[in-house]
């Protein structure tokens, strides 16, 4: 896809997904939002873990980092009495820059571990975040976090559109400008050089591709990505703590990554989609039943959980590339079957590559399964 | 100097657990090349069905016995039902699968026991006891203690003097070999990791009740605590998951008594990070695990 043609995308999704905010109730307003900060966070780990075959599980983590910084920054900045736009663009840089800022220092470490190292590593980062908060909880409030002044809609759209749905287009617009960067880099000379790298470090080396400096260039533009999303995150519940941020919430993340398919920013949209949607779902079905408090509060949270993992388990038994690669493989599929028409069996003796040969998980996507745009096809 | 003491030997009974629990991840690393993250989960699982065993028979042994038996088929199970069909071509493959293991065991316990912290009773008392006017020990130590070197004693043996030892040993280090000399490899893989769940659920089972009690996520820090002690010692190296995990254990027993309790993991965050970037191998490493 041509880059003309990815902002074009870009650019409908955005006003598709902006007007949708007039039709839907309040609450979807906010789902959409939540969803799309999630986003930003799952399509960071997509850059991160798929193009470049480092498995973090501190997106989590970076995500609180950038809410904290969004918290700090936009406190500071309301007790000196800043309005307007100012209190909502330079937070949100904030948290960006946050949380860029500490992908590079844990980058630099974690640029050279690779496997279950870099996964352990991130694992204890998220582990120790509650410790942090605690032991710097004059500033970071502690076990409560932070409450935030946020800048609420304008003035001149009050009566127009409902706070959530205005949280919606904020966070819609951030986060189809973070995909599109996502997109570009990883069809640019960048991402060439990521999947040179995951796929063989020294074969890059030799070809003049520093291994080091590209993971911890990876390592910070997925901080950078999941920091967008911890801001909108911290503006959508005007608040930053460490228990929105646990080690669950961070395997949620590399659920809907790896679920959605992560060789694909594509399917890193359906993982953000099934985030929401699901343990949504799965609440509005068990109220439904006629269960009792006991149960029901058992059931709450975890059945969400259950789902999550057995998918995650199952996905990486039977259909490494997520739903995106069954999605491509289905199309493949579907567009043979209509050009080969005669004699039908030449399409069964000649299957499609993707088919034919069932790739193991994320590390061997290729190129052309990158779709550019959050909207995908 | 009495604190100092107390805190050394505290640190000592503390870290007999980790290196049990870091012994139970370097064994499935040998024998499978895979870093168990759900095996916190799985020993949170075995200690669930210690509770109630002791709660129905009133006998904290049938407990500990029940903890071993489940352990081991539940390590048993995990391998036949799930790893067996990962694969190892990706490293990403099967630590993607143990996690979804982890929330899927996590969200059961949690389902079937609920989430709130449940009290374990302990056979001995965990007050410490005065020898020669200084306190060191309680006696729940020196259980703890017993227990995890009787344990490991009998693996070690199990390993260097046995038949049976010989061929788990034989086909973690050259499986095609091993299996061309008759070994049943497979079999051997599923018993490497019963034997390292079953580890696993002892050194959850013990450590718990000396934590904030039993819950789901109960094992959550203990398998960070334990990683970082298996990475210490070099994944590879059993003697070195031991000596790592007493010597965790005793730096965090430091850090706690002296700086107090939050700063532990912060330790551990930064002692990890420090060892990674020194040697990320281990320190008792002998293959090389950095490229490039």
């Amino acid at each position: 896809m041509s880059v003309t043609k990815r902002y074009g995308f870009a650019g409908a999704a955005m006003v598709l997904l902006i007007g949708l905010t007039f039709v839907i109730p309040s609450f979807s307003s906010y789902q959409l939002a939540t969803a799309c900060a999630y986003l930003c966070g799952i399509a960071g780990l997509t850059l991160l873990t798929g193009a470049g075959g480092q498995l973090s599980l501190g997106q989590a983590a970076l995500m609180a980092a950038g809410a904290y910084s969004y918290a700090l920054t936009a406190n500071t900045m309301a007790d000196a009495g800043t309005e307007g736009p100012l209190l909502l663009l330079v937070p949100l840089a904030a948290a960006v820059i946050g949380a860029a800022v500490l992908g590079l220092v844990i980058g630099l470490a974690a640029g050279r571990l690779h496997g279950p190292y870099l996964a352990g590593f991130t694992m204890a980062l998220v582990v120790a975040l509650p410790a942090v908060t605690s032991t710097f909880s004059s500033v970071l409030g502690g076990d409560q976090g932070l409450w935030i002044t946020v800048e609420k809609r304008p003035a001149s759209l009050r009566g127009i559109v409902s706070n959530e749905a205005w949280q919606a287009w904020l966070a819609v617009v951030c986060s189809v400008l973070v995909l599109t960067l996502l997109a570009n880099l990883l069809h640019g000379r960048f991402g060439r050089h990521l999947r040179a790298v995951r796929d063989n470090p020294v074969a890059a080396a030799l070809a003049g591709i520093n291994p080091a400096r590209t993971k911890v260039t990876a390592f910070v533009i997925s901080s950078a990505a999941a920091g967008m999303g911890g801001g909108l995150l911290a503006y959508t519940t005007q608040s930053a703590g460490p228990g929105a941020y646990s080690l669950v919430f961070s395997l949620f993340l590399l659920m809907a990554a790896v679920v959605g398919g992560i060789g694909s920013l594509t399917g890193a949209v359906w993982g953000a989609v099934l985030l929401v949607a699901l343990p949504h779902l799965i609440s509005t079905a068990t109220s439904r039943l006629e269960l009792s408090t006991d149960l029901a509060q058992r059931l709450d949270g975890n059945l969400a959980v259950a789902i999550f993992g057995l998918v995650l388990v199952l996905v990486v038994l039977l259909a490494p590339q997520g739903i995106q690669g069954l999605l491509v493989r289905a199309g493949r599929r579907l567009g043979q079957a209509r050009s080969v028409s005669v004699p039908p069996q030449s399409a069964k003796s000649a299957p499609s590559p993707a088919s034919s040969t069932p790739t193991r998980l994320s590390a061997r996507h290729e190129p052309e399964q990158l779709p550019a745009t959050p909207k995908g096809q | 100097m009495d604190r100092f003491l107390f805190l050394t030997f505290d640190g000592l009974a503390r870290g007999a657990v980790l290196a049990a629990f870091a012994l139970s991840l370097v064994l499935i690393w040998r024998a499978a090349r895979i870093v168990n993250f759900a095996q916190g989960a799985m020993a949170v699982a075995a200690t669930y069905i210690a509770f109630t065993v002791t709660a129905l028979t009133g006998s904290y042994w049938a407990g500990l016995a029940a903890a071993l038996v489940a352990g081991f088929l539940i390590g048993a199970l995990v391998e036949r039902g799930v790893m067996r069909f990962v694969g190892n071509s990706s490293a990403l493959n099967p630590v993607i699968a143990g996690l979804g293991l982890l929330m899927l065991i996590q969200a059961i316990l949690g389902m079937v026991f609920g989430n709130s912290y449940r009290t374990m009773v302990t056979p001995f008392s965990s007050n410490p006891v005065e020898i020669f006017g200084i306190t060191v020990f309680s006696s729940y130590d020196l259980f703890v203690f017993a227990c995890i070197a009787l344990l490991v004693g009998g693996l070690v043996l199990l390993f260097t003097k046995t038949p049976l030892g010989l061929r788990l040993r034989a086909s973690a280090f050259a499986p095609d070999l091993a299996r061309l000399l008759g070994v049943r490899t497979s079999r051997m893989l599923t018993l490497g990791w019963a034997m390292s769940s079953a580890l696993g659920a002892l050194a959850a089972l013990l450590v718990i009740p000396t934590e904030l009690g039993l819950n789901p996520h109960a094992a959550d820090t203990v398998f960070v605590y334990a990683f970082t002690v298996a990475v210490i010692g070099g994944l590879d190296s059993p003697a070195g998951a031991v000596l790592g995990g007493l010597a965790v254990g005793v730096l965090l027993s430091w850090v706690s008594g002296y700086g107090g309790a939050t700063l532990a993991p912060i330790a551990i965050l930064l002692l990890l990070l420090a060892v990674l970037l020194v040697r990320p191998g281990g320190i008792f490493s002998m293959t090389k695990e950095r490229t490039v």
